[in-house]
């Protein structure tokens, strides 16, 4: 299998300018490749610089140092840290997602246009989208009568659900996962656990940062540890 | 793969390059002497105002741009310069879908001008005043901006400005009233149907929703989303609202005295803002 990710030695300093400059470390010297359809799963303390790594390579923090090479179908061999905006957002558009706890939706969108909107920033027409996005919601069980609402009102599980939706429709080629599991029940696991493995299978390669061992240990190919903003191969409790 | 080669040879429909705008007698240290560092527009040398010091950006076809920063940073001279309302003290500015983007257009003659702004660009003020002819009707505002891009059938004009004002939803009822008569949230939409009577390339939209109750600035950025998703019309917008600006762009450049201090993705220059004044800015949202 290619590699479709390597990261190298990446570092993030946040520097806050008013408060006389401090300097507060994300992470340092992160260094970890993803293969095709692989699926590496990141654990660690809050706070040790996980989701820090995943929001650095979506670029939505800009890392301090070091490199993040991705294999990109669009664009060749592209370093996500330095690349143009213009290529984050075709990227971010066809071939990465990322899925956080939060629900990041703009207002007054229902929750099947907020999937179906997805599809169509790939360039799928009006139709289809809609098509598939009400396949997607009912395969993450999101009851039919939420789908013309707006999902601020919905409860944690069902936010998290409609993400995944959201960002597992496109069947990107890099799909990043921040806790993907933290609000769902038991029950509603079961679905996530199969989609995530259904898009292994079809070559999507992920990122995962879990606190839910057990749900991890049955998904994951390699795990990680973060500890103060380093990261080490292997699950240390 | 012929999407693919399409995405990597975007060209940028806007360049600007070096903009500045100088209001005063200006002198040789004016750009030196003013700025974020020296925390003021003013040269001390010869008290001239830096409106626009150096700006350079691209905007790429189909995207949203924002441009953020407190007042006086020198957003709307930005936008106003864009669109010939200013005459800038020097730089260059091309437009991709004019001359081949070879021609600078702050070069060429007055009368030019007057033909790319009308025919490839449309302009929503933040005051309805500037954008629309309050003593004209509705149905008029749309055919003077419809007559400068060469539209001269009666009929035809009529038809257009009817299927603008039902998309910002005007009731047709009202197309032959005055915009005087009219609430500041209509009156928005009538300036944003009016601006996009021509279908132009570019869109600048400056401070569009401010000073409107929430629930009308709600409607009207819907309507620019709406917009943005059916026509792919290039926009840029100037707001001093993150919330404006996050919920309508990808990218943002951030202005203070003059200059951009910052530009990024809009998420990034949301959550990992660089330079000390968008801190400050991110920092002091509600």
């Amino acid at each position: 299998m290619s590699v479709i990710l390597q990261v190298e030695n990446l570092g993030k300093v946040f520097i806050m300018h008013h408060f006389n400059q401090k300097k507060i470390i994300g992470c340092r010297s992160v260094n970890f490749s993803v293969h095709e359809g692989e699926f590496v799963g990141i654990t660690g303390k809050s706070g040790a610089g996980k989701s820090t790594v995943l929001k650095c390579i979506y670029r939505t923090y800009l890392p301090t140092n070091g490199r993040i090479l991705f294999q990109s179908k669009l664009f060749g061999k592209i370093d996500l840290a330095r690349s143009a905006e213009q290529d984050i957002i075709s990227i971010r558009h066809h071939e990465m997602g990322y899925v956080s706890q939060f629900l990041n939706v703009l207002p007054r969108v229902t929750a099947l246009n907020v999937v179906a909107e997805a599809l169509m920033e790939m360039g799928c027409d009006n139709e289809r989208a809609v098509f598939q996005a009400k396949t997607m919601l009912r395969y993450f069980q999101i009851p039919e009568n939420l789908w013309d609402a707006y999902p601020n009102t919905f409860s944690g599980g069902e936010k998290l659900r409609l993400n995944l939706a959201r960002a597992m429709i496109k069947r990107p080629r890099l799909l990043l996962l921040d806790e993907p599991t933290a609000s769902l029940d038991n029950q509603s696991k079961g679905p996530v656990k199969e989609m995530i493995l259904e898009l292994k299978r079809s070559g999507t390669s992920m990122i995962g940062i879990f606190h839910d061992i057990e749900f991890m240990k049955d998904v994951v190919d390699t795990s990680y540890t973060m500890n103060q903003g380093y990261l080490k191969e292997g699950i240390v409790a | 793969m012929s999407r693919d080669l399409q995405e990597t040879e975007k060209q940028p429909l806007l360049k600007v390059r070096n903009l500045s705008k100088i209001y005063g007698s200006s002198c040789k240290s004016c750009l030196e002497l003013t700025g974020p560092d020296m925390e003021s527009n003013i040269c001390p040398r010869c008290g001239s105002v830096v409106a626009c010091g150096n700006i350079s950006f691209n905007v790429y076809p189909g995207e949203i741009i924002g441009i953020v920063g407190e007042s006086g940073s020198g957003k709307s001279t930005l936008i106003k310069s864009l669109y010939f309302d200013e005459t800038p003290t020097s730089g260059e500015v091309y437009l991709q879908c004019f001359e081949n983007g070879e021609t600078n257009l702050l070069s060429i003659s007055s009368q030019k001008k007057r033909w790319v702004r009308n025919h490839l660009m449309g302009i929503v003020y933040q005051n309805p005043y500037l954008g629309l002819k309050m003593d004209f009707s509705c149905g008029g505002n749309i055919a003077e901006k419809l007559l400068a891009a060469d539209w001269y059938h009666v009929g035809k004009i009529r038809k257009r400005a009817k299927e603008l004002l039902s998309k910002v939803e005007i009731p047709l009822e009202r197309m032959d009233d005055l915009p005087r008569t009219f609430s500041g949230g209509m009156q928005q939409r009538v300036q944003i149907s009016k601006a996009l009577a021509n279908n132009p390339p570019l869109l600048l939209l400056d401070e569009v929703t401010t000073g409107l109750d929430v629930s009308v600035q709600a409607q009207i950025l819907d309507l620019i989303r709406q917009i943005q998703r059916e026509f792919g019309i290039t926009m840029i917008v100037v707001s001093h609202d993150f919330a404006v600006i996050r919920m309508l762009t990808d990218r943002t450049l951030v202005m203070k005295n003059g200059r951009v201090v910052e530009s990024g993705l809009t998420d990034q220059v949301m959550e990992d803002p660089q330079h000390p004044y968008t801190q400050l800015l991110i920092n002091s949202m509600i």
